[in-house]
């Protein structure tokens, strides 16, 4: 009986909540020119005094203010920061609402082998999670299933849409495998010391997974129709339509993972994790696989660790040449990801060129997501997809944003947040 | 054949030490054997610090009765001649669990299904952790197997306990007889009273759940026992009972760790009792503190293995600390030796009780002088039991418990003949064996084969060689006979030749039965040939070559990070900063700032440097330390969550001063935090209000004469709204209101039996909620919903006091008026929301609006990873809310500080406080900003410089470390796996996930 009181009343909350979602934002209708601002552009340059003009959702021109030519309405940003919209990838958002609450929950599915599951259509273009991702320049995401040996498949969507298929810039881009972790903890309530040790099984589970790339080769190549989702699902794993995402953490796994690609000719690779990638920078770099990296935020994972570790791994990467992007997966990854761009911020104060930076969060991302024809920097053809800060968006302290664009539609910067800010201001008269 | 013949002589013995006088005898005769067994011409220690040369010792049942230079030996008298040899008084474990079966227990998480939190028994205390009534006896089975192998190492007697629960019960002091009865070797059945921090496995009972709580209960149980003693308490109670009466014996307390070793011994202060601390192993890196709590040890010497480190891979899991305590732990005992502490030792712990002697001589090798070990095992434990007369030495009227030994005990060649347990004799090795060492020639088949045989007689080595060919080969020798097999000359197959032969006095011949490799018998002869004098020579120069093992230095912490010297308040002056004074003056351009004798001494322009360390700050900021309202880094504990009220614990007796995190928060510019108890219960535990200063120990991180502060908690973590538990009253919000409605008007109650003058009951509980009924103690309470946030504030407005600290408080900014009026502080985060139902109206705007209500706001963590970034989660309330950034810093440093009332000596840089300071390289509310140098009391903790050169220490001693591991593993030494440690957690650990 209690069970079911709660789920009326939440029921009933969410309703009552609907009303509060921002409307997205209409179709754009005028050409916009955003004027004097300097432009970020995502790839390691900027442009001074620019000016930057898009129509029907596409950036047509970009340059200085002295040799752009403004179209339709002019927005004066000057000494305010343009911005390519930040890409949050390897996230669970629109997929969980309350972490605490199943019934909000639909990031993963039970079994192991789950390539067919896909994220796309459960996710929940109304989340309130999803909106304020936005007053911090978070305007495009993937969403991610989580759990299981492969987790399923991903999509990627951008984050002012009325629904799924709104929102959608790349339905299916990838498949998410776990890597089996060559260290396992201790189980404290048997009475095991609660540290690490070798995982026993470790080659036992890589073989278990290579057996499952084996079958699903087999079932796919077979002339007859086969009938098995599991398997049919790794197709585009395999033809490198689709990103393969292992998440993977330390040297020696990360090593496996190149030695099973390259095994099984597995293309389009993409390590997420990689928390010790920075160990093997050589190695990744020949086999041309990019990481998105484990969230800059985060304490070492060893004691003899440096302090900054985490602070400094994407820099390394950087300079040593692999393709690195963010992520921010982890405790409270749905709420913290509007902090990306501070990871960036930090990734900056650690050696890595602020330009650079914001290429880790912005075109890196898009390229490693294969979403950067259409996102990632402020180039013609691209989507409008940007946004105005009045100061350096990558840190807190000057992060505010005054517009933000998505496809050239201009979206509220308006959360739940913000509603209740004001409601509670109004309430005290200030 | 060794074994058949020991246990014939156990038979033969039997018969006759048997029987009792008074027993009736129907299997023949009734006997009595009053003879005496002499031994003479030993070496007779009778204390590790006396010895008799040519000594004589009468022994008659079981007992010594006459030792001495010129004892007279009676007529009826067995003699046997020790000339030569040894003769020291067997050794003593004063900690096994020997015959003793412990519970096994039902495992799994405590938390599992709806957790008890009653008592199982009746009668009883009402915890079922406190066992003071267990008699090890009711439940000993003397187990000869195990005592046939204490006995080979030495041992004559062992005390023994039931090693279960909190308080265990006594223990018994038992004689290794094996031939004896069970009256005959049980010296004593309440030898000692024993006592640890781990909870019974015989009951599911649910408090309690942490170390802090287990405290927190022992201290109790002194109190109620007093109380009980007194005659206040009308029902019965076993548990206290037996308690009051173990009071008079030792009290033997177990511990895994030093820390916890100084853990017990404030426990045991608070009782007025001194523990005998069973120690961890690791003492010798704090051997001042461990020397200051004045208590004995009994150490275990199970010396770690080390790490198998050939895989690199795994060998990253291996921290500098852990592979620094392989080097270092076997100076424990010499460590102790050195600061006269006394110590027994313990085979407790070891894998295999052989390793004892083995282990004994690597202590002595790091330092150990060979007469404290013995001391360790013989004296020392007896005088510990109280049985300094009985055993542990050679006296008269003391048991007949001795070892006879080829040398002297612990020396490189000695080897232990005989052990003598109340009279009756146990062969170890054959002392009667004779030297067999030497090259001989022998003459088998009309070959001639060169035998060499080294090593000592109880364990010889051979090597058989023809002309240049060296032979597979091994020897057996036992019993004066002697087998060689070794591999014929033809190395294309492989063939046995056997050969068999009794030893007779002289030795310089061996004559005897082999069997070729083609199976024909014949007969050898090996003739010993004379001994060179050089041979000698030469191993007498390579015991000298023998190196001293290197010891790496201990540091404080004593693992990576650690400083080789504690940091030291500097003089230093601060050139051209920006100082954010947080005070009238504002942010002040182009400043100096004099630091002396760990306070702030002086501000301004120009400031001469006198003879301090001059630091350029030129484009650099100065702000005061960051103060953490909410952290749960650097303790042992967090949540003890077996009560829904837990006053009577502090997170003070639990700071874990080595956590890793404290330097990790001072690179964060972290100088002072709260570390706050869990929000398992509604009324949580005390806290603790510390300086990170990292190396120091944990009573010197606490705060002097610290703000007195307390753990409350609203809302789903209270409720246990997120896990499968519900069995504990309050599972609404509405209950939470009544529990703190019953305890306040309980702790009222209690005040005013207190204040009548008639006898009360102390309660450590109570005792807490008084003081905060009377505004010595603050609450800050994790919440974060409107309706509970104002219920707290009217419960505490009816008892008469003010809540100080509302943390968390995401709901803050709807009541922030009420607040305000109220006069609370809210300590919040700056973005967190959504991960559970109570958080989906957390908005970031929070410290804002609070803020512009006039309510003191912080910024705090409750993150160990958070922390290192406050100054930027600070920085957040200038992007939600528009603050400014001088108030902004503030709501990391002096509101804080305010809130923790520590305001009078940290949170700003006002002349007169304390230096704690740091240097940022930016702005420091800006991302792109870093710690350089962090301060406390003028103590430099954290320097990037520093820190640069620490790493590459770190580096360098452990690829030494890693050197020696590798060495130690080729000469055939044991490994353990390379493992990863985590810090110490207790179960509370689950629930300290939820925030």
């Amino acid at each position: 009986m209690k069970h079911i009181v709660i789920i009326i009343t939440l029921l009933f909350f969410s309703f009552g909540e609907v009303a509060a979602q921002q409307t997205p934002a209409d179709k754009q209708t005028e050409a916009i020119s955003i004027v004097g601002a300097t432009a970020h552009i995502g790839d390691g340059s900027v442009i001074e005094n620019s000016t930057i003009v898009f129509e029907n959702g596409k950036i047509t021109a970009i340059g200085t203010k002295a040799s752009t030519t403004t179209k339709g309405k002019v927005i004066d940003a000057s000494g305010k920061h343009v911005y390519p919209g930040i890409i949050a990838p390897n996230t669970t958002l629109g997929l969980v609402e309350i972490g605490a609450v199943r019934a909000t929950d639909d990031d993963s599915e039970i079994g192991l082998y789950n390539p067919h599951v896909r994220s796309i259509i459960a996710y929940n273009a109304e989340s309130k999670i999803v909106e304020s991702m936005r007053p911090s320049g978070v305007l495009i995401a993937q969403t991610t299933p989580r759990g299981g040996r492969i987790s399923g498949t991903s999509s990627i969507v951008q984050l002012d849409a009325w629904n799924w298929e709104d929102a959608a810039m790349k339905i299916d881009d990838g498949i998410h495998i776990n890597w089996p972790n060559p260290f396992t903890r201790g189980r404290w309530w048997m009475g095991e010391d609660p540290g690490y040790k070798p995982n026993k099984k470790y080659t036992e589970q890589i073989t278990e997974l290579e057996d499952f790339i084996k079958q699903a080769k087999a079932t796919i190549q077979s002339n007859e129709k086969a009938y098995h989702l599991p398997h049919m699902a790794m197709k585009g794993a395999f033809d490198g339509t689709q990103n393969l995402y292992i998440h993977v953490e330390s040297e020696k796994a990360i090593l496996d993972v190149i030695n099973f690609a390259q095994k099984h000719s597995l293309k389009n690779i993409v390590i997420v994790g990689g928390d010790e990638a920075y160990k093997v920078t050589a190695q990744l770099k020949a086999a041309n696989i990019p990481v998105l990296l484990t969230r800059t935020h985060s304490t070492p994972n060893f004691e003899d660790d440096d302090y900054d570790q985490p602070y400094k791994n994407a820099r390394i990467l950087f300079d040593s040449g692999v393709l690195v992007g963010l992520q921010n997966s982890g405790q409270m990854e749905r709420a913290n990801a509007r902090n990306l761009p501070f990871q960036a911020g930090t990734v900056a104060a650690h050696g890595l060129d602020k330009e650079k930076a914001l290429q880790l969060i912005t075109l890196n991302n898009a390229k490693i997501l294969g979403i950067d024809t259409m996102a990632g920097t402020l180039a013609v053809g691209k989507d409008a997809t940007l946004f105005i800060s009045e100061g350096d968006a990558l840190d807190m302290r000057t992060n505010q944003l005054d517009k933000a664009y998505i496809q050239g539609r201009d979206i509220s910067l308006e959360s739940h947040h913000t509603k209740l800010w004001k409601r509670y201001s109004k309430k005290y008269g200030k | 054949m060794k074994k058949l013949l020991v246990s014939l002589a156990v038979i033969g013995v039997c018969m006759s030490v048997h029987a009792q006088e008074y027993f009736p005898k129907n299997d023949g005769v009734k006997t009595t054997n009053s003879n005496y067994t002499v031994f003479t011409n030993a070496t007779i220690h009778t204390t590790p610090d006396e010895f008799i040369n040519k000594g004589t010792l009468v022994v008659q049942k079981g007992k010594i009765v006459a030792v001495g230079k010129s004892a007279s030996i009676p007529k009826n008298s067995v003699v046997i001649d020790l000339q030569g040899k040894h003769i020291y008084p067997s050794f003593i474990d004063p900690f096994t669990n020997f015959g003793i079966e412990p519970p096994k227990g039902g495992g799994g998480s405590p938390y599992g299904g709806n957790p008890q939190y009653g008592p199982s028994r009746e009668g009883h205390y009402w915890n079922d952790h406190i066992r003071a009534e267990i008699n090890a006896l009711d439940h000993f089975k003397y187990d000869d197997k195990k005592a046939t192998e204490y006995i080979k190492e030495g041992f004559g007697a062992v005390n023994t306990h039931m090693p279960d629960g909190i308080v265990r019960g006594t223990g018994l002091l038992v004689a290794l007889n094996n031939e004896g009865s069970e009256g005959e070797r049980l010296i004593s059945d309440r030898s000692a009273q024993f006592l640890s921090f781990e909870k019974s496995k015989e009951s599911k009972q649910l408090y309690p759940t942490s170390l802090m709580g287990a405290m927190a209960l022992l201290k109790q149980v002194y109190l109620d026992a007093d109380w009980y003693s007194k005659g206040n308490v009308a029902t019965k109670d076993q548990s206290l009972e037996a308690f009051i009466a173990n009071k008079t014996l030792p009290q033997i307390f177990e511990t895994d760790s030093r820390i916890n070793g100084f853990r017990a011994d404030k426990v045991g202060g608070t009782g007025g009792v001194q523990y005998i601390i069973v120690g961890g192993g690791d003492e010798y890196a704090r051997i001042d503190k461990v020397k200051a709590t004045n208590a004995s040890y009994i150490l275990p010497l199970d010396f770690p293995d080390a790490y198998d480190v050939t895989d690199p891979y795994a060998a990253n899991l291996v921290s500098l600390g852990d592979m620094k305590h392989w080097n270092q732990a076997p100076t424990n005992p010499a460590a102790l030796a050195k600061n006269g502490i006394t110590f027994s030792i313990t085979a407790h712990k070891l894998k295999k009780l052989e390793e004892l002697q083995k282990n004994i001589m690597k202590a002595i090798e790091y330092g150990l002088d060979r007469k404290t070990a013995i001391k360790a095992l013989t004296t020392v434990p007896a005088q510990l039991l109280g049985m300094g007369d009985q055993l542990g030495t050679l006296k008269n009227g003391a048991y007949a418990n001795f070892l006879i030994t080829k040398d002297e005990l612990f020396t490189k060649d000695n080897v232990i003949y005989e052990n003598w347990v109340q009279g009756s004799k146990n062969v170890i090795n054959d002392m009667n064996i004779k030297e067999i060492k030497g090259e001989y020639d022998i003459t088998l088949a009309s070959k001639t084969y060169a035998l060499s045989i080294s090593g000592t007689a109880e364990k010889p080595k051979a090597e058989v060689k023809q002309g240049d060919l060296k032979l597979g080969s091994k020897i057996e020798y036992s019993n004066d006979w002697i087998n060689l097999t070794f591999t014929d000359t033809d190395t294309t197959t492989t063939k046995y030749i056997r050969l068999i032969a009794a030893v007779k006095d002289n030795t310089d011949v061996l004559t005897g039965k082999a069997i070729l490799a083609n199976g024909a018998e014949t007969s050898f002869m090996a003739k010993k040939k004379p001994a060179t004098a050089d041979s000698k020579d030469k191993k007498d120069n390579k015991d000298k070559d023998e190196k001293k093992p290197e010891v790496v230095p201990v540091t404080y912490p004593n693992k990576a990070y650690g400083a080789a010297q504690l940091p030291k308040a500097e003089t230093i002056l601060f050139k051209n900063a920006t100082v954010w004074t947080n005070e009238a003056d504002g942010v002040l351009q182009e400043t100096d700032v004099l630091v002396k004798d760990g306070k702030i001494a002086q501000i301004g322009k120009n400031l001469s440097a006198g003879g301090a360390k001059v630091i350029d700050a030129t484009g650099k900021h100065i702000t005061a330390g960051i103060v953490d309202e909410h952290s749960h880094i650097a303790a042992a504990a967090i949540n003890e969550a077996g009560h829904n009220s837990s006053a009577e614990v502090t997170i003070e007796d639990v700071v874990q001063p080595d956590d890793i995190d404290i330097y990790r928060n001072l690179a964060g510019g972290v100088t002072s935090i709260q570390i706050l108890h869990g929000s398992a219960n509604p009324i949580g535990g005390r806290s603790a209000i510390i300086k990170l200063k990292w190396g120091q120990d944990a009573d010197n991180l606490i705060y002097s004469n610290t703000p007195k502060f307390i753990k409350f908690a609203l809302g789903e973590n209270v409720k246990q709204s997120n896990w499968q538990s519900f069995s504990r009253f309050p599972q609404s919000r509405m209950g939470v209101e009544q529990v703190y409605m019953d305890y306040f008007s309980r702790a009222r109650a209690y005040e005013k039996a207190k204040k009548s003058g008639e006898p009360y009951r102390k309660d450590i509980e109570l005792e807490t909620l008084v003081e905060i009924l009377n505004g010595e103690r603050y609450i800050s309470c994790h919440s974060y919903v409107q309706s509970e946030i104002n219920m707290l504030m009217k419960v505490a407005e009816s008892f008469g006091f003010r809540v100080n600290t509302f943390t968390h408080i995401l709901e803050g900014y709807k009541v922030a008026d009420k607040m305000a009026a109220h006069g609370v502080g809210g300590s919040t985060f700056s973005d967190w929301w959504a991960y559970k139902y109570e958080v989906n109206d957390a908005i970031p705007y929070n410290a804002a609006i609070m803020h512009k209500e006039g309510v003191t706001v912080a910024i705090n963590s409750d993150d160990a990873e958070m922390a290192r970034r406050l100054n930027q989660e600070a920085a957040k309330s200038v992007k939600y809310g528009g603050i400014s950034e001088e108030d902004a810093l503030k709501f990391v440093t002096l509101n804080p500080a305010k809130l923790l009332h520590i305001d009078d000596r940290v949170g700003s840089i006002k002349v007169g406080k304390d230096a704690d300071l740091v240097l940022w390289t930016d702005h420091p509310l800006s991302i792109y900003s870093k710690a350089e140098k962090t301060l406390i009391e003028g103590a430099v903790y954290f320097d990037l410089e520093k820190d640069k050169a620490m790493r590459q220490s770190i580096a360098q001693q452990k690829n030494k470390l890693a050197t020696m591991m590798l060495e130690a593993k080729n000469s055939g030494l044991k490994t353990q796996p390379a493992k990863k440690k985590e810090k110490q957690r207790f179960e509370c650990n689950t629930l300290e996930t939820i925030h």
